[in-house]
C-alpha cells in the first residue's frame, strides 16, 4: 500500500527531548484521540503502564475500556485483535516479551499475517502487534531474544524496529494508520526506563506535532566514505559508537539504520555499498538464516552489487540461546568493540 | 493424620525458603543502589521471590519422592527447596557461577536438577505439558511415580494449562496441578482476568477432582496434597489443587507495586503460614528449643549455600558455545571477513 511521508506541521520545534517510550506513547495517545477505533490490549498495560513503559500514563486519559489489561492468554487476545481489526477497528496488542510469541503464534502468523492474502485481498487486518525485544541485562534464554528476523521471514507482516525517539513516534503513527498488520518491536534497553539505563542516543528531539515516517525508508544515521554498516535497534547506537572511535584512526564509517525490515530499503544499502565497497552487517538476532544473511544477499543480488562488494562481514549472535551469566551473555551479544573490529577487518582487507 | 516428624520437615523447608528469599533480596539489591539498575550487582536480571508461598511447596512436596517429577514456574525457589534440589548448586546458578546447576546458562527462572526430577521455566504455564509427559512416561513404564506441575493463578488462562488438564484427564495420567493463587498476575488483580474466583472449579470441566485450600494452614495443604498425590500414585487419575498463598514481595525485585493497595500487602504480611505452623508444632508438644534448632539449622544452610555460591568461579565467555548440538562458529563475527577475489572497481 502506497505511503506518503508526512513531516511535522511545524518544523524547528525539536528542542524538546523525549525518551523512546514517551515518544511511542505520544503517538499512541494522539491516534486514540483521533480515532475511537484505536485501543490497546496487553498484560499489565493499565495500572502498571506497561512493564517497559510502553503505555505509561494512557490509562489516566483513556480508561480501562481502551487501555485493556487482559488475561495471560496470548492466543485469545492477539486473536481477538485480529478479529476486531477485521471488524474494522484498529487494535494494538502487546506481547510483553517477544520471546512469548510461541504461546500465541498461530494467531500471529497463520491468521493475522495471512488473512489478507488468503482472502484474495478482501479482508484487511489493520492492527499493530507490539513487543519488547533484546538482551544485555542477563535475563537469560527465554526473555532476551530479538527474533525480528523470524517475523520478517514469515510473509504477511510489516516489521518495524525503531532506534530513536524521533523514529519511534513517526513509525508508530504510521503503524497505527496502516491498513495491514504491523509488528512493532521496541528494544528494552532503548526505552529510557528508570531501572534499565539507556545508552546516549535514543533520547532525541521529538516534535509535538504528529508526523509519519514511511516504512521501507532506511535512515543514514552517519555518513561515511570507507565502510558501510547496516544495522537496526540497539545496535545502531553501538555502531555509531564504533564509528566515532574509528574516525580518530581515519576510517570513515557510514551507519545505516534499517528502521523497518519489512519492507526493506535495499536501495539505500546498495547505494552506500556502491560508494564504500565494504559492508558490515550488525544484528542482535541469531546469525544463521537471519537478517545479516538477508542484507548481504540483497546487496549481492542488486544490479552491480556483486562487483561493488569488496569485503563483507557479519556481526550477530552466534547460534546459541542467550546464556544467563554475565561473561557468557557479553560474549554472544555484539558490543561496540566487536563492531569496531569487524569494520577494521573489512577496511584492512585487500 | 500428619506426624510430628512431617510437621517439622515442612517447617524446616518453609523457614529455609523464607530465609533464602530474604537473603537473596539483600544480595540482589546490593550493587543496585542508589539507582536500581537491573543489570547491576551480584545477581543481575529478573528475580521473582516467593515469600508467602512456602506452604504450597512444602505441603505438596512432603508427599513426593526423588523419582517424582516437579515442574515449576518463574517463581521456583520454595518449590525447589521442598523438592530437595541441591541448594548450593541452585544458589551458584542464581549467582551465575560455573558450578551452578546449569553452569550459569540458566539463571533463577531456568533451574534444572535431574537428580530429583525438578525443572522450571520462565514461560507462563509451559511447565504443564512436560508434567503431563512425565505422567505419561510413568504410566507407560508402569511405575508408581507421579508428576506435579506448579503454576500461578495468572497461568490458568493459558491454553497450555487447559490443554494439559484435558490430556491428563482423558489419558488418566498421574499428574497433580497445583495453582498458587497469590491474587496478583504482576499488576492484574485476579478479578480482572477471570470471573471464576475458585480456580479449582475448572477441574469440573475436565471431570477430575478439584480442591481449593488456604496456605495459611500448611497442614490443610498437606492434607489436600496427600489426597491428590495419593490418587495419582494409585493410578486414579489427575487432580487440581488451588492453594491460596500471599505475595509478601513484589512480582519481581524492583517492582514498585504502585498498583497495589497498601492494605492488600499488609494483609499478606499478617497472614503468615510459618507462624501458624509454629503454633501447630507447639500444639504437638514440640518445645521452643526444638523449634529454635530447626530454624537455626535452616538459616545456617542458607548462609552456607550463599557463601559457597559467591566463592565459585564465573564461567568463561567461551563456555557459551558448549551444550549445543552443532558447534556454532565461536564469537559474534566470522574470524575473517569474506573478501571478493577479484576486488571491486575502485
Amino acid at each position: 500500500m502506497a505511503q506518503q511521508e508526512r513531516e511535522p506541521a511545524s518544523d524547528g520545534r525539536t528542542d524538546r527531548s523525549l525518551t523512546m517510550s514517551r515518544a511511542m506513547v505520544e503517538a499512541i495517545a494522539h491516534e486514540m484521540r483521533e480515532d475511537d477505533d484505536v485501543f490497546y490490549m496487553g498484560e499489565d498495560v493499565a495500572d502498571y503502564g506497561g512493564i517497559f513503559d510502553s503505555t505509561d500514563g494512557l490509562l489516566e486519559e483513556f480508561g480501562y475500556e481502551r487501555i485493556m489489561d487482559v488475561p495471560i492468554s496470548e492466543t485469545a487476545y492477539i486473536g481477538a485483535a485480529v478479529g476486531a481489526a477485521q471488524a474494522g477497528m484498529r487494535p494494538i496488542a502487546e506481547l510483553m516479551f517477544v520471546d512469548f510469541f510461541g504461546v500465541g503464534m498461530d494467531q500471529i502468523y497463520n491468521q493475522m499475517a495471512k488473512n489478507t492474502y488468503m482472502s484474495g485481498g478482501s479482508v484487511s487486518v489493520p492492527m499493530v502487534l507490539t513487543a519488547a525485544v533484546g538482551g544485555t541485562y542477563n535475563d537469560a534464554a527465554q526473555h532476551s531474544q530479538t527474533l525480528y528476523g523470524t517475523f520478517a521471514h514469515l510473509p504477511g507482516m510489516k516489521v518495524v524496529v525503531p532506534s530513536t525517539a524521533y523514529d519511534a513516534k513517526g513509525l508508530m503513527h504510521n503503524a497505527i494508520r496502516d491498513d495491514d498488520p504491523v509488528v512493532y518491536l521496541f528494544h528494552k534497553r532503548l526505552m529510557g526506563i528508570g531501572w534499565m539505563p539507556a545508552p546516549d542516543g535514543p533520547k532525541t528531539g521529538v516534535p509535538e506535532d504528529e508526523y509519519t515516517i514511511p516504512f521501507g525508508s532506511a535512515d543514514v544515521k552517519r555518513e561515511g566514505a570507507d565502510v558501510t554498516v547496516v544495522t537496526l535497534g540497539l545496535h545502531v547506537h553501538r555502531a555509531l559508537e564504533a564509528a566515532e572511535s574509528l574516525a580518530d584512526d581515519g576510517i570513515d564509517v557510514e551507519v545505516i539504520d534499517l528502521r523497518t525490515l519489512v519492507p526493506l530499503d535495499t536501495e539505500t544499502i546498495a547505494d552506500s555499498v556502491a560508494k564504500t565497497g565494504r559492508l558490515v552487517v550488525v544484528d542482535e538476532d541469531y546469525r544463521s538464516f537471519g537478517v545479516t544473511g538477508e542484507i548481504v544477499a540483497s546487496v549481492v543480488e542488486a544490479e552491480g552489487g556483486l562487483a561493488d562488494l569488496e569485503a563483507v562481514e557479519r556481526v550477530a549472535v552466534p547460534d546459541v540461546p542467550i546464556p544467563y551469566a554475565r561473561p557468557m551473555e557479553n560474549e554472544v551479544i555484539p558490543d561496540a568493540d566487536d563492531v569496531e573490529n569487524a569494520i577494521r577487518d573489512v577496511h584492512a582487507s585487500e | 493424620m500428619v506426624s510430628v516428624n512431617e510437621l517439622q520437615s515442612m517447617y524446616e523447608n518453609m523457614v529455609t525458603a523464607r530465609h533464602y528469599e530474604e537473603r537473596l533480596q539483600e544480595e540482589y539489591l546490593e550493587g543496585k543502589q542508589p539507582a536500581f539498575d537491573i543489570s547491576a550487582g551480584p545477581i543481575p536480571g529478573e528475580l521473582h521471590l516467593a515469600a508467602g508461598h512456602e506452604a504450597s511447596g512444602a505441603g505438596v512436596c512432603q508427599h513426593l519422592r526423588d523419582d517424582d517429577t516437579v515442574t515449576a514456574p518463574h517463581r521456583p525457589h520454595h518449590i525447589a527447596i521442598a523438592k530437595g534440589v541441591d541448594l548450593k548448586r541452585m544458589t551458584a546458578e542464581i549467582f551465575g557461577r560455573e558450578t551452578g546447576l546449569s553452569k550459569g546458562k540458566g539463571g533463577h527462572m531456568h533451574l534444572f536438577d535431574p537428580e530429583v526430577n525438578f525443572a522450571c521455566s520462565g514461560i507462563i504455564a509451559e511447565g504443564c505439558p512436560p508434567a503431563v509427559g512425565a505422567g505419561l512416561a510413568a504410566k507407560k513404564r508402569n511405575t508408581d511415580s507421579v508428576a506435579v506441575a506448579f503454576l500461578g493463578e495468572g497461568a490458568i488462562d493459558q491454553g497450555a494449562f487447559l490443554e494439559s488438564l484435558n490430556m491428563a484427564s482423558v489419558q488418566n495420567l498421574p499428574v497433580v496441578f497445583v495453582v498458587e493463587d497469590n491474587d496478583w498476575a504482576i499488576s492484574m488483580p485476579k478479578h480482572r482476568i477471570t470471573d471464576v474466583a475458585n480456580g479449582a472449579r475448572r477441574a469440573d470441566g475436565f471431570d477430575m477432582p478439584g480442591e481449593r485450600v488456604d496456605a495459611d494452614d500448611a497442614v490443610a495443604v498437606y492434607e489436600a496434597a496427600r489426597a491428590a498425590v495419593g490418587r495419582a500414585r494409585d493410578r486414579n487419575g489427575p487432580s487440581l489443587l488451588e492453594v491460596q498463598v500471599h505475595r509478601r514481595m513484589g512480582h519481581f525485585m524492583g517492582d514498585p507495586e504502585g498498583y497495589r493497595p497498601d492494605e492488600d500487602k499488609a494483609a499478606a504480611e499478617r497472614r503468615d503460614s510459618i507462624e501458624r505452623l509454629e503454633a501447630d508444632l507447639r500444639g504437638h508438644d514440640v518445645d521452643d528449643e526444638t523449634i529454635d534448632d530447626l530454624r537455626d539449622r535452616a538459616h545456617e544452610r542458607v548462609e552456607e549455600a550463599i557463601e559457597w555460591a559467591k566463592d565459585q568461579p564465573e564461567p568463561e565467555p567461551a563456555d557459551a558455545y558448549e551444550d549445543v548440538f552443532v558447534n556454532p562458529a565461536s564469537g559474534v563475527t566470522d574470524s575473517e571477513p569474506s573478501v571478493a577475489e577479484t576486488g571491486g572497481d575502485d
